[in-house]
């Protein structure tokens, strides 16, 4: 097959589907085993260092806030990380813990531009490939369907293209060159959802954002979650379930797990928080002192939730709006 | 008529190129305002598309993100990004509303980095949808908030987001789908266009008060002019109430 094109980028996370599969019969259990747990707990067994991480959804939406500042306290380094993100990735960038970022974007939208990610790229501490928002998600999608790649009809005529590590070759069917995307296989991956059970059976409402590709393409999954539901429950609807057990290694009960970020349906974004950060993030100093306040100085999300504080979050309640 | 400022009469004209019963993916910021602006005036049918999911989102409220709850608020369907974009790589998507650090005379955009790639001297947030959403709307609309010879460009530093690449049946040689791309753009001083047979950008229309030459000045590269150029309309009474009072009122564009 003729290859047109290759991207210059650096492949952090080879496509490597036999490996997948073997993790999976060796490592992963199919038996419906209850894997409640600290966020302690979770980290320290399923994040190691030079892992690749993912999260979901993104930085103010749904985020896995408290599994992240989690991974900080643990210190966790030499990260790979997927990242179309805000506040998780930022906060990662700014604890020094990430070696190479897959990046698709990572600013904060209405806000601004990220600081941390200038720092840390700008000064060559962080390699980065580039990839489109679709692009990375499709890269999920390939692992999920257990293949190498996917020719996808994106990136192409681009830089983005020439500094990702995809391919252009010549389609054999049609004859009209077309994209192909490395599959990416996560080593683990961190998503806050709505409802769990204690085997790992998970919903969420709303948008599904890419739950299913990478909730499939991650070798470990830690989820936390609003609220832990029965098994009956989850039983009586599922159809609702995005995420079955087999899936998931650890189930973690995170209520307000996405703060700053929103919760569709309970809980509105912190835009007080969210902005305060940023005005730190351009000072490194400052930001070091919003990591030591919000990060390092509470052991754990329960105090991270006081320190909040009840008020707080009751107001964003009230803020989401219904359906 | 009130006075206004050059984020609303960008909203306003931006607006107005948001056609009713049609399909138009909608980015953080301007396009927003836009989408919301055109649903209360002249396009209730719009049909917001939100690359995280949304689709058909009332747009009561303004979102701050593409993926936030208003985007997917009392809308027709909530499913993810794979969908969204699958859906507009099967040409089901009709406009595409973005904007850039850097544009040239193509409709190319740089979102990516000033400088050279890596390490750079800025890096900016990325492509996130934008490369997507120019490869596979039928019309790509982007906004500039400024309009000067720092963003508008001969050429980019990294080309993030496909225009018409280096011109006539590039996109179609590098395997985008054919018969799409960029369609205007729209900036704080007047409004363009892609003259076909070159594909492009030309200058057809101003802002009030703002002359021609005012607009060659601002450009950094040859910008080809229409035979005519006529002047856009400023923003209403109706439509800036609108804006103040109910799509921004926290003020976060305007």
């Amino acid at each position: 097959m003729n290859v047109i094109e290759s991207g210059v980028g650096e492949l952090f996370q080879p496509p490597d589907p036999d490996g997948f599969r073997e993790w999976v019969h060796t490592r992963k259990n199919t038996r419906m085993v209850d894997k409640v747990m600290s966020e302690q707990d979770a980290v320290a067994r399923f994040v190691a260092d030079g892992d690749y991480l993912g999260t979901e959804l993104y930085g103010t939406v749904r985020a896995p806030m408290s599994l992240v500042r989690e991974t900080i306290r643990q210190g966790k380094k030499h990260l790979r990380v997927a990242g179309q993100g805000i506040h998780e990735i930022d906060l990662l960038l700014a604890a020094d813990l990430v070696d190479t970022l897959d990046i698709t974007y990572i600013a904060w939208e209405v806000y601004g531009i990220s600081s941390c990610l200038r720092r840390a790229v700008e000064s060559g501490r962080v390699r980065t490939a580039d990839w489109s928002n679709g692009g990375i998600t499709w890269r999920f999608k390939a692992a999920a369907m257990g293949v190498p790649f996917l020719p996808v009809r994106s990136m192409l005529g681009t830089d983005t293209l020439k500094y990702s590590a995809a391919k252009v070759i010549e389609d054999p069917f049609t004859g009209k060159p077309i994209c192909l995307l490395p599959a990416l296989f996560l080593d683990v991956g961190l998503i806050h959802v709505h409802k769990a059970d204690k085997y790992g059976n998970c919903r969420v409402e709303g948008i599904s954002g890419f739950v299913h590709e990478m909730s499939r393409a991650s070798k470990k999954l830690i989820v936390s979650t609003e609220e832990i539901v029965s098994t009956d429950e989850i039983r009586k609807y599922p159809e609702q379930t995005v995420i079955p057990y087999y899936l998931v290694d650890a189930v973690v009960e995170a209520k307000y797990g996405s703060h700053p970020g929103e919760m569709c349906y309970r809980y509105w974004r912190d835009g007080e928080h969210l902005q305060s950060f940023l005005k730190d993030s351009a000072d490194p100093a400052k930001t070091k002192v919003y990591l030591d306040k919000w990060v390092y100085g509470v052991k754990n999300h329960a105090e991270y939730v006081n320190l909040v504080g009840t008020d707080r979050l009751r107001q964003l309640e009230s803020e989401i709006g219904g359906r | 008529m009130a006075s206004y400022n050059e984020s609303e009469f960008l909203i306003c004209l931006a607006s107005k190129l948001m056609e009713d019963g049609t399909t138009a993916f909608v980015g953080t910021g301007i396009p927003m305002l836009a989408a919301a602006l055109a649903k209360r005036m002249h396009a209730p049918n719009l049909v917001p598309i939100f690359e995280f999911g949304g689709t058909g989102a009332s747009l009561e409220k303004l979102p701050l993100g593409v993926g936030d709850s208003r985007t997917f608020h009392k809308a027709v369907a909530a499913s993810g990004i794979c969908d969204i974009m699958e859906t507009a790589c099967r040409g089901f998507v009709e406009y595409g509303f973005l904007g850039g650090a850097q544009i040239d005379p193509y409709g190319n955009l740089n979102t990516t980095v000033i400088g050279k790639y890596w390490p750079p001297k800025v890096r900016l947030p990325g492509s996130g949808g934008a490369n997507d959403v120019a490869s596979f709307c039928w019309k790509t609309i982007v906004i500039m908030r400024k309009h000067d010879t720092r963003s508008f460009v001969p050429r980019i530093d990294f080309l993030t987001t496909p225009g018409y690449l280096t011109g006539p049946g590039a996109r179609e040689k590098a395997g985008l789908p054919p018969g799409a791309g960029p369609y205007r753009v729209v900036t704080n001083l007047a409004l363009m266009d892609f003259e076909p047979a070159s594909r492009r950008m030309r200058l057809i229309a101003t802002h009030p008060g703002v002359r021609v030459e005012d607009v060659l000045k601002a450009t950094g590269f040859e910008l080809l002019v229409a035979d005519k150029v006529t002047v856009n309309p400023e923003p209403t009474d109706k439509e800036l109430r609108l804006l103040r009072e109910e799509i921004d009122k926290d003020r976060y564009y305007i």
